[in-house]
């Protein structure tokens, strides 16, 4: 099944690209997908400790599992306002 | 009456102040985030907010109603700013109104809080030698 990352601030410096399109099998856990991307990836592992992830723009656990068409986001430390 | 924005195009403070104002309300406040012109003794030359824009305007819906529930609130509006901001503009507002100011003060506060701690936003400080995305709590 077909999902969607999405890298901001940090996490799209670190990556060198704002979005990527991922394949990976059904009832996967968040946790597993972030650990595809951080193996395709390595310069991200340092930033992970600290990271924040949302499923389809909503904040997510890494035990939730994804399903096909969710929209994954890596969400470094907040500074708004 | 809740509403709440995320845009690029400056935010008008006064426009949002009197958009909130209400026949039933004593108390009027609004938080306005500046950019400010020093960090640590470096000069800051402008700020870039990056945002995850689809969801910082449901967290800043779901701070806003929980505003709401919790508080006798008239209004509430909250705008933030994205992309290039200079020092000196506001990057963002929160404005409420309420029956009475202790409930105001409190709700304000708490809506600020709670933006800090949730929204999906992220300030890049530029410097004359460089940029550095903030890390929280700087």
């Amino acid at each position: 099944m077909e999902v969607e990352i999405l890298f901001f601030a940090q996490a799209r410096d670190l990556v060198g690209r704002a979005s990527l399109r991922l394949e990976v099998p059904p009832g996967l856990r968040l946790a597993e997908v972030v650990e595809t991307i951080a193996a395709q990836h390595p310069a991200l592992r340092p930033a992970l400790a600290s990271m924040r992830f949302a499923i389809n723009e909503e904040f997510a656990t890494v035990q939730q599992r994804v399903v096909a068409g969710d929209r994954i986001a890596f969400l470094p430390p907040v500074s708004g306002g | 009456m809740i509403r709440v924005d995320v845009r690029e195009q400056p935010l008008n403070v006064a426009a949002l102040q009197a958009e909130v104002g209400r026949a039933g309300a004593g108390a009027v406040l609004s938080f306005v985030g500046t950019v400010r012109n020093d960090k640590g003794g470096r000069r800051v030359l402008h700020i870039d907010y990056d945002a995850y824009v689809p969801m910082a305007r449901r967290i800043l819906q779901s701070i806003a109603a929980d505003v709401a529930r919790r508080w006798p609130t008239c209004a509430v509006v909250i705008e933030h700013r994205v992309g290039h901001v200079e020092v000196g503009q506001a990057s963002v507002v929160i404005a409420l109104s309420t029956p009475h100011r202790a409930d105001g003060f409190a709700a304000l506060r708490h809506a600020i809080e709670a933006l800090k701690r949730d929204a999906p936003i992220w300030k890049r400080e530029y410097f004359e030698d460089g940029s550095v995305w903030v890390q929280e709590g700087s």
